[in-house]
């Protein structure tokens, strides 16, 4: 948990520098880091934020860039189902990346008697507990110290590399790097559509692609 | 967007915030057990990556609307410097080490 805790401290540290690199102001940085708690749809946005683009495109990207937890949440559901809803969404906001890798390897399947519930969101509250807090403080840090950073330094590109670094971590069959290129060449020859609806074109135009390559591609280039 | 503060950022802010709450909850916000249609599941393999190369590729090679109009531009060199350490490390936290090591010369130094 401590190295881990580690990585998320610094991933929390450089958004917070990035989003006030990046012109957003203080209020709207904590706003971020405290409401939207997830790294990299925040630092997906930042650049739309900036540009101005519609509302629905924004959110739209944040959302594709989540569905990953879609994933998740699917499998947390028989973990959680005995719970309230009020409790399931709680500790659902609350489950990003490493608190739903760790549970799930701890707890390969869902309680059956009363102790093991208690057990399992126990071991999930603590967990997102450390995570809440080591991206949170770090992040709030960045935020505060990105004031007397020169913005000629340019530390808001650290938010473009985290980025890469979480797409190459993505994109890991052959048909997702696939998704990927399609994507970004999608995204530059459109560039100059307006309202950011490059971003759609190159989202669209690559699962199109990945669609029409499955069938016809080895079945090993869908395997990780 | 100088550091200012306003109510349509605040709002899509908020917005972000209910898209983290539905995407991490999806499946369990209703009572009763519901799956996706099959192509929906298909798209979930392609479409976060897809999103994420979308807004990294024009941050990185575009400047001012063009498609790298010159090749002294340290953005390209420190994402490519960031990808292979990636996939040498596993990391993310290297991947922005590695990068900001070739950015902020060039950036800094050299006025790339």
């Amino acid at each position: 948990m401590v190295p881990l805790s580690t990585g998320i401290a610094a991933w929390g540290l450089m958004t917070g520098v990035a989003m006030v690199k990046s012109g957003m102001s203080i209020v709207e940085a904590l706003a971020m880091t405290f409401l939207v708690y997830a790294g990299s749809s925040q630092l997906a946005a930042i650049p739309l934020i900036v540009a101005a683009a519609p509302a629905w495109v924004i959110l739209a990207t944040g959302f594709c860039v989540n569905l990953r937890f879609v994933v998740f949440s699917l499998h947390l559901r028989p973990y959680l189902m005995h719970l309230p809803r009020w409790r399931r969404m709680v500790n659902g906001y609350l489950t990003a990346d490493l608190s739903y890798a760790l549970f799930t390897r701890r707890f390969p399947e869902p309680g059956t008697s009363e102790a093991q519930h208690r057990e399992q969101e126990a071991y999930l509250a603590g967990n997102y507990f450390v995570t809440w807090t080591s991206w949170m403080l770090p992040g709030v840090a960045g935020i505060v110290l990105a004031n007397f950073i020169p913005s000629t330094w340019g530390l808001g590109f650290a938010g473009v590399l985290c980025l890469v670094g979480i797409l190459c971590s993505l994109a890991n069959t052959r048909l997702r790097l696939l998704s990927a290129g399609v994507a970004a060449v999608a995204a530059v020859v459109a560039y100059a559509l307006p309202l950011k609806l490059n971003i759609v074109a190159a989202i669209a135009a690559a699962v199109l692609a990945s669609f029409w390559l499955e069938g016809r591609v080895p079945r090993r280039w869908s395997e990780a | 967007m100088s550091g200012q503060t306003d109510v349509w950022t605040l709002a899509v802010i908020l917005g972000l915030a209910g898209v983290t709450v539905l995407t991490r909850c999806f499946f369990f916000i209703l009572d009763r057990p519901w799956t996706l249609p099959a192509w929906a599941h298909r798209a979930l393999q392609y479409a976060p990556v897809a999103a994420l190369a979308g807004v990294v590729a024009p941050e990185v090679l575009m400047s001012g609307g063009h498609f790298l109009p010159t090749w002294e531009d340290a953005r390209p060199f420190a994402a490519l410097a960031g990808a292979l350490v990636y996939f040498w490390r596993r990391s993310v936290l290297w991947t922005i080490v590695a990068g900001m090591a070739v950015y902020l010369p060039l950036h800094i130094v050299l006025g790339w």
